[in-house]
């Protein structure tokens, strides 16, 4: 029996939160340590790309970010596109959340602000329908 | 100008490859089974979808702008502004896709953009 459309549209939100998350941490982590690209010349830009495609960090970051998309598309196969777009902007939270938990940074006043606010819009959101279409 | 003019370029362009990506998947119908087998068989029909398709080269062309843009401008700057986009993207979803937004959902997606431009600012 599948699960419920409810059910498996929280499931899906919290697994795309946590991909874009990791893929944007990944991709942060690898281009810190490949540093500034100078310059644009064809030499400069070939030899960023190869720094940036030899990194392990970044091929982590591609493929958090290619199983965000596949998520992104299954869950888009049954809820409101209005629905989901709002839901993965919790990653807006984890991050100043892990910055202030795990790493002892200061998070300023406005950026709390900015968390409170995308929590309770997600849960206005969430109180809605995920689907409110004809199935295709 | 030219910043204006990405921007617009970058909002519009990100919004209308999920709107298109989004299409597809209504088209493909919802997602039953979780099985490795069928979620492979589900990502090669969606690769099979024209709409798929110009969803792929929309988000390509946004993060070609995202890129400009930060090439002159600070993502202090960028990144707010792209909250705007979850505006565009309710306005998308309800009249390009044509999903019922209730009062709720409005309020709880103009609460996301202020709070995702203030965790930027912040």
């Amino acid at each position: 029996m599948p699960p419920p459309q409810t059910l498996k549209t929280s499931i899906l939100v919290a697994v795309l939160i946590v991909l874009n998350s990791a893929g944007n941490f990944f991709f942060g982590l690898g281009m810190e340590r490949i540093g500034a690209i100078h310059g644009w010349s064809i030499a400069a830009l070939h030899s960023a790309f190869v720094a940036v495609f030899s990194s392990g960090w970044i091929w982590l970051g591609i493929v958090s970010m290619l199983l965000f998309l596949a998520a992104f598309m299954m869950v888009l196969s049954w809820a409101d596109f209005t629905y989901v777009l709002p839901a993965t902007a919790s990653m807006y939270v984890v991050v100043p959340l892990l910055s202030h938990l795990v790493l002892g940074e200061r998070v300023t006043g406005l950026r709390w602000m900015g968390v409170a606010l995308i929590c309770v819009g997600v849960a206005f959101v969430a109180r809605t329908p995920p689907s409110t279409t004809e199935k295709g | 100008m030219r910043t204006a003019i990405t921007l617009v370029v970058l909002i519009f362009a990100g919004t209308g490859g999920d709107i298109a990506v989004a299409h597809a998947m209504k088209r493909l119908g919802e997602v039953k089974s979780f099985t490795p087998g069928a979620i492979l068989r589900f990502l090669g029909r969606a690769l099979r979808e024209g709409w798929m398709w110009i969803g792929i080269a929309l988000l390509t062309l946004a993060f070609c702008s995202l890129l400009a843009l930060l090439s002159w401008e600070a993502m202090s700057f960028v990144v707010p502004a792209m909250a705007l986009s979850y505006v565009t993207g309710a306005l998308g979803g309800k009249y390009l896709l044509g999903e019922k937004l209730t009062p709720l959902r409005w309020v709880g997606i103009g609460l996301v953009s202020v709070g995702v431009a203030l965790v930027c600012l912040g």
